[in-house]
């Protein structure tokens, strides 16, 4: 495909989605100008109240340390400058919390969806003994709360000697039965016909999984796999029990120690907190579709 | 970017003319004919090897604790030491007279009353005005979602330097109006409220975003045959619109429910369960008994009996929608 013909096609597109809201704007709040100015209004409103704390921060944290104290106020009249990101990046250990928190929901994202799948496919495709016995395990730890087994799952990492590394980190976050749930209903749409067929090839059942199954379920995956990044991203509880090390720490868990520590340099802690949420923000701007799609496909367990 | 093409449910892309073509040609000499398709699953034993990663992992790090959970709850077990003695129930007779396991369950369930209803009311207004097509929804998308993909941590500093007692924004312009200062975090009567505020804002997008997906869902016939018959914009509203969203509204309160129960992050880092103990919630409760003094026997009890009561609630409240369903 030509760059022509995709620009052309984005056009197309675009061109789509502004008739298919046209027609949700007529078909939902109907022709007045009116209505229409109003409902408008309503979500600049809102928009502006939600986006306001996180500007506050922004502009916050380009403040002198010593403006910053003072009460607060939105053009800073000593001037914008870099000085807190400067002394954060330098002082802190900021960065290399960030390399874990990548690591960490990288490997919790990789594992997961490869044991979520892998089982997912069994229960769809395969006929063994206890299948029903496990499927219904599945099913059942779905309601069991993670935040519960903080305890008994700390002394047992305690006992693997698995405290402050990474593994203790990810091993416990990859069990995501509701994934598996997920995941399963999908395999279960794929037509049997197109399995058998591959069968009677000859294909094994990891040809089946790796050629057939998984190609297929292209857009569930990234969905499961982006819903499981966020989460392990931002994943604060577990991270901060098992590690005690700074060196092993999280984002999340690393900031919540050094809030202390600053005392109250204000631009500082805006600084490193907006350092913090560039990245998925910054993803999120680019794959918005995928991501709101992800959340609301896996968000209520695929219902 | 596309505005509105989230699609609830994925279908498989089974769009592969080449690999059907080649999977369907039976190969000569093998014995289709008598092969049905269930023998076919049934001679493939591959399934224990599939399941065995997640099986294992699940025995390890979600099984097992579950059990080793709940044999140290009847046991004197310490973080440190090692010996620990069999206790029978005494750590769940002294659970259920501590006057900190009912308190913190109660800060728990107030937290709970209080925001479910705004994360679930307020994300129905988001998503009911952002499925009005109108210009602009990358940017209420955007502005809604984006706080959900803050962490904890990043939403407590925001939120105490807005709370920041004189200099901080709130305290600011309340006193412009001549109010306050209010100790947002401070004051035992309004901290909850606070942390409750911090919340909504932080994660209703996410309610929003299933709301929205559930909106387009909504066939647009519904809404033609509607206009036709002359219905107006608010009949629309509450006679097709909200009717259609019954079930799943169902779903994202319960969810919520159990989601709201479970709080921790937010409270431990903006006020760390006080001012006074008064906002400190179970689950810290069960972090400061486990892990500042060292009763893991005795987290563990408090555990099970807040494990018991999500259980309880979650299967009253799952069996009148199985009736309806």
């Amino acid at each position: 495909m030509s760059v022509a013909e995709m620009v052309a096609g984005r056009r197309a597109e675009a061109q789509r989605t502004k008739a298919e809201n046209r027609a949700l704007t007529r078909l939902t709040i109907g022709p007045s100008p009116w209505v229409r100015a109003g409902v408008l209004a309503l979500l600049v409103v809102m928009a502006a109240i939600w986006l306001l704390p996180v500007v506050w921060g922004a502009v916050t944290s380009f403040k002198h340390e010593a403006e910053a104290a003072l009460p607060a106020s939105w053009w800073p009249s000593m001037g914008w400058t870099l000085d807190a990101y400067r002394s954060v990046l330098d002082n802190s250990e900021l960065l290399r919390w960030m390399g874990n928190s990548l690591v960490v929901a990288v490997l919790v994202t990789a594992l997961t969806v490869l044991i979520s799948s892998m089982a997912a496919f069994a229960f769809s495709q395969s006929v063994f003994k206890g299948r029903g016995l496990l499927q219904a395990l599945t099913v059942a730890s779905i309601m069991m709360p993670g935040q519960i087994l903080i305890v008994p799952l700390f002394k047992e990492m305690q006992s693997l000697g698995l405290v402050d590394t990474f593994a203790g980190i990810v091993l416990p976050q990859i069990v995501a039965p509701v994934m598996v749930f997920i995941l399963k209903r999908f395999f279960d749409a794929i037509p049997s016909e197109l399995l058998d067929a591959a069968r009677i090839d000859g294909a094994g059942p990891w040809r089946l999984f790796w050629t057939i199954v998984l190609p297929l379920s292209r857009s569930i995956l990234v969905a499961v796999a982006i819903f499981v990044f966020i989460g392990a991203w931002n994943n604060f509880l577990w991270p901060f029990i098992v590690t005690t090390d700074p060196k092993f720490m999280t984002l999340p868990v690393g900031l919540s120690t050094v809030k202390n520590a600053y005392g109250v340099q204000y631009a500082q802690n805006m600084a490193s907190a907006i350092i913090a949420a560039l990245p998925l923000l910054v993803l999120f701007m680019i794959f918005q579709r995928r991501i709101v799609q992800s959340v609301a496909t896996t968000g209520m367990g695929g219902q | 970017m596309n505005a509105s093409s989230i699609s609830t449910v994925p279908v498989p892309e089974t769009g592969s003319p080449s690999r059907t073509r080649r999977a369907t040609r039976a190969r000569p000499g093998s014995d289709t004919a008598s092969s049905t398709r269930k023998s076919l699953r049934e001679r493939d034993k591959s399934g224990y090897v599939f399941v065995a990663p997640f099986a294992i992992a699940a025995g390890l790090f979600l099984l097992w604790p579950t059990i080793y959970g709940l044999w140290m709850s009847f046991t004197d077990q310490a973080l440190t030491g090692t010996a620990s003695h069999f206790v029978g129930f005494s750590n769940y007779v002294e659970a259920l007279g501590d006057p900190q396991v009912w308190a913190t369950l109660w800060h728990t369930v107030v937290f709970t009353l209080l925001s479910v209803v705004p994360l679930v009311v307020v994300s129905l207004v988001m998503a009911l005005l952002v499925h009005t097509g109108l210009p602009g929804q990358w940017v209420w998308r955007m502005s809604f979602f984006a706080p959900f993909l803050l962490t904890s941590a990043v939403v407590a500093s925001l939120s105490t330097w807005l709370f920041q007692p004189e200099i901080g924004l709130f305290d600011v312009a309340l006193a412009k109006l001549h109010l306050g200062p209010v100790g947002w975090l401070s004051d035992e009567n309004v901290a909850m409220y606070s942390i409750v505020l911090v919340t909504v804002w932080w994660t209703v997008g996410f309610n929003f975003l299933l709301f929205l997906a559930a909106l387009q869902g909504i066939p647009h016939t519904l809404y033609e045959a509607a206009t036709i018959d002359g219905a107006g914009a608010w009949r629309r509203l509450f006679s097709i619109t909200l009717p259609q969203l019954r079930n799943i509204a169902a779903v994202i309160v319960l969810l919520q429910i159990i989601g709201s129960l479970k709080v921790f992050d937010q409270i431990y880092l903006l006020t760390g369960g006080g001012p006074n103990g008064s906002t400190r919630p179970i689950l810290e409760y069960i972090y400061d008994t486990g892990f500042t003094n060292y009763r893991l026997g005795y987290a563990s009890a408090i555990s099970y009996v807040f494990f018991a009561l999500i259980l309880v609630f979650a299967l009253v409240r799952l069996v009148p929608t199985r009736k309806e369903s």
